[in-house]
């Protein structure tokens, strides 16, 4: 019944070509009836993949999503059936995550401005850094503090929970670093000293190229950034090059480490001996945040959406594996890097030196980007109110999502990519519905300024916390 | 021996016994006068000359690492090396205006002032034998009426405001630069002492003045030129004869 069965009794048929989200054609034309709608081409692509189970598909004509049937789609556009119909697939989420919309808990602790939470990668700890010096772990049953970790001289400025989710280090305003084991709440050693001036950020190596986590690399003012192995609690390799600070960094999945900084130039280095091997240029201002396509995999490591939990580190670093080649696919690892000259570039680092698109829109500063989890989108958050989506692969513009009054500090999507959340200086929350382009939800409480946000992979808890120096815990 | 003859001998035992001779005059307990103020001077200054030495003394040689004090106002990192000021100022200016606004305070030099009673601020007017005008008041302070300024008919008038009265520069101070100006007034702002002396145009200490300052030649950030300034008067100008006021930046 798909082809060739011209007029079958409704209207006519359309003539289609599916295609993959990279550009991929997936099998010959085909006539299609016009009462064909998207649960019949999920069938239809499903069949064409060899997919074992159904998997859901959302389906694009131009920039357009197909809701309708085809007929209906072709009217309301008035397109001509005389011209190939590019339908472009786009593979979804098999779960799917509730958006959150009421403040579970507020849980004060921090005695100072928080400045940083994050979520551990199987969703289970919490963690936050603050200016008060001290690292709090939180317990996610009972909403109350779990451990007060001291040790800091001076502000907590960024932590990191290592993939395998065994460790957590935090960098501080002084330059220091220190690891900190998340199920006791105790200090791993001494602190790791190198750095001359304030670390701005970390990242740690994807646990499947290393099981258990070893080493991680921290950014900093001074303008250098440093891989550290915490077994032998040293540094092993410092990276400089950079003749500003440094404020960005990010450990791809390939092996090589990303740094974006304030000479506007993002340097590429490879990992064994610390070489440059790219510098990619065109920014004409500070790099402020870089984002990867594949970020989000190598955020959670092993754990997805099932909760299946790992018994040893190989066992570990294969699923990761796994998840990591087919969120990847065949195409190279894609980079975007958010600027203060009020642009974004999109790199292909792996392929060439120039950037393949440029994303020009925001009135202000590009604060954070972030790729979504299945790396079909990028959200940018602005200073100028505003947060805007792009398409992941090709850079086009999207939609720009307004209903923030002040900058838009940062955002974090839900693990499956159809919400995207953002906190902002006016206070606010607000949780946006990609496939709609509007807001969802917004979420007020906090009485100042929102610094950190963080979705919990598991997609069940938002956290947020800010200049009001309590946390909250956001839930459906 | 040779040295014998030249004083009064003492056995030598003696003179051995003999205590030291003090280095320094044994002073009495009490010095009083000019001697002992000069000997509290001279101890003084000996007493931080040792002071002094004693504490370089103290300090280490060794280079100690400067533990740098835990700041207030913490920020993330992506704040940190943008200007606080920028981010700080539309926000607290909103809120503080706001606040200002609900409590009825400004940040001006004279935030309080002697309020001025009805009876000191008007005159009646008693004068006739009929004593027919008592609804008329006649002002006692400084005024300022304004170029266009036409009285209303002197028959149905019930506030008089004195030519002698009346003023229209006022010498204005500039609080940094604090140098005066005798800069024209155009027009009464505020009156503390209530919004019918303001609508009259009186200028009692305390009241907010509008001036010409295109004589100082300030230019807003966008460029533009300021001619009209606030300021506040900070004297009694029925008493001194001439306003003066300090400018508000």
């Amino acid at each position: 019944e798909m082809d060739g069965a011209g007029g079958n009794g409704s209207s006519g048929s359309v003539m289609c070509q599916l295609v993959s989200a990279e550009g991929e054609q997936l099998g010959a034309a085909l006539y299609l009836p016009h009462n064909v709608g998207p649960p019949q081409l999920q069938d239809i692509v499903n069949q064409l993949l060899h997919n074992e189970d159904k998997l859901p598909y959302a389906f694009y004509v131009g920039d357009e999503e197909l809701s309708l049937q085809l007929g209906a789609f072709m009217q309301r556009n008035n397109a001509t059936a005389e011209v190939t119909l590019r339908i472009v697939y786009q593979p979804q989420a098999v779960f799917r995550i509730r958006p959150v919309n009421r403040c579970s808990a507020t849980i004060a602790g921090h005695t100072e401005a928080v400045l940083a939470v994050s979520f551990s990668p199987d969703g289970r700890c919490l963690a936050s850094g603050s200016g008060d010096t001290t690292v709090r772990f939180w317990d996610l049953s009972t909403q109350t503090p779990l451990y007060t970790c001291k040790g800091h001289k001076n502000w907590v400025l960024c932590i990191a929970w290592s993939p395998d989710g065994k460790h957590l280090v935090s960098g501080s305003k002084s330059g220091e670093l220190i690891l900190w084991d998340p199920k006791t709440g105790n200090q791993l050693g001494a602190p790791l000293t190198g750095h001359r001036k304030w670390i701005t950020a970390v990242s740690w190596e994807p646990v499947h190229l290393q099981s258990p986590s070893r080493r991680f690399v921290s950014a900093s003012k001074d303008g250098d950034a440093r891989i550290w192995d915490i077994t032998t609690k040293k540094c092993v390799i410092s990276l400089s090059g950079h003749t500003n600070a440094v404020t960005c960094v990010k450990w791809g999945g390939d092996g090589l480490i990303y740094t974006g900084s304030e000479d506007c130039l993002i340097k590429v280095w490879e990992t064994t001996q610390g070489k440059l091997v790219k510098t990619l240029q065109g920014h004409g201002h500070w790099v402020n945040s870089l984002a990867l396509s594949t970020e989000y995999v190598l955020r959670t490591g092993a754990y997805d959406h099932t909760g299946k939990t790992f018994s040893s580190p190989e066992e570990m670093k294969e699923a990761a594996l796994a998840r990591y080649e087919k969120m990847r696919g065949n195409a190279p690892e894609r980079l975007v890097s958010g600027s203060d000259d009020f642009t974004m570039f999109l790199w292909e680092p792996t392929i060439s030196k120039q950037p393949k698109a440029r994303m020009t829109g925001h009135q202000k500063v590009v604060n954070h980007v972030y790729f979504s989890p299945d790396g079909q989108w990028l959200a940018s958050a602005s200073f100028d109110k505003s947060v805007k989506l792009w398409n992941g692969i090709t850079g086009k513009f999207v939609a720009a999502f307004r209903g923030h009054v002040a900058d838009v500090y940062q955002i974090s999507w839900s693990a499956d990519s159809r919400l995207l959340l953002s906190g902002s200086k006016d206070s606010t929350l607000k949780v946006w519905d990609i496939r709609a382009r509007k807001l969802k939800q917004d979420l007020p409480g906090h009485a100042d300024e929102v610094y950190a946000v963080d979705w919990s992979p598991d997609g069940e808890k938002v956290v947020s916390g800010g200049k009001d120096r309590v946390l909250k815990l956001w839930m459906n | 021996s040779a040295m014998d003859g030249a004083w009064t001998t003492r056995s030598a035992s003696a003179r051995r016994r003999r205590a030291p001779s003090r280095r320094t005059p044994r002073m009495p307990a009490r010095l009083l006068g000019a001697k002992g103020k000069r000997f509290a001077k001279k101890r003084y200054a000996e007493k931080a000359q040792m002071k002094k030495t004693l504490k370089m003394h103290d300090e280490s040689s060794s280079r100690q690492k400067v533990d740098d004090d835990v700041e207030e106002g913490a920020i993330p990192s992506y704040l940190l090396d943008r200007d606080p000021t920028q981010r700080a100022k539309v926000l607290s200016n909103t809120i503080k205006q706001k606040r200002k606004e609900k409590a009825g305070k400004w940040d001006v030099p004279l935030p309080k002032v002697r309020p001025v009673a009805e009876e000191e601020m008007f005159k009646v007017l008693r004068t006739g034998k009929r004593k027919t005008k008592q609804w008329k008041r006649m002002v006692t302070k400084a005024t300022f009426v304004g170029p266009g300024f036409t009285r209303k008919p002197p028959k149905y008038e019930r506030f008089i405001r004195p030519t002698g009265l009346r003023f229209t520069k006022a010498h204005v101070t500039h609080p940094e630069l604090k140098c005066t100006f005798n800069l024209d007034i155009i027009s009464v702002k505020k009156n503390p002492n209530g919004p019918m002396y303001t609508s009259l145009g009186v200028m009692t200490r305390g009241t907010i003045i509008e001036v010409n300052v295109s004589e100082l030649g300030l230019v807003t950030p966008a460029g533009k030129v300021v001619w009209g300034k606030y300021a506040q008067v900070t004297n009694n100008p029925e008493n001194d004869g001439c306003i003066n006021a300090v400018l508000l930046v």
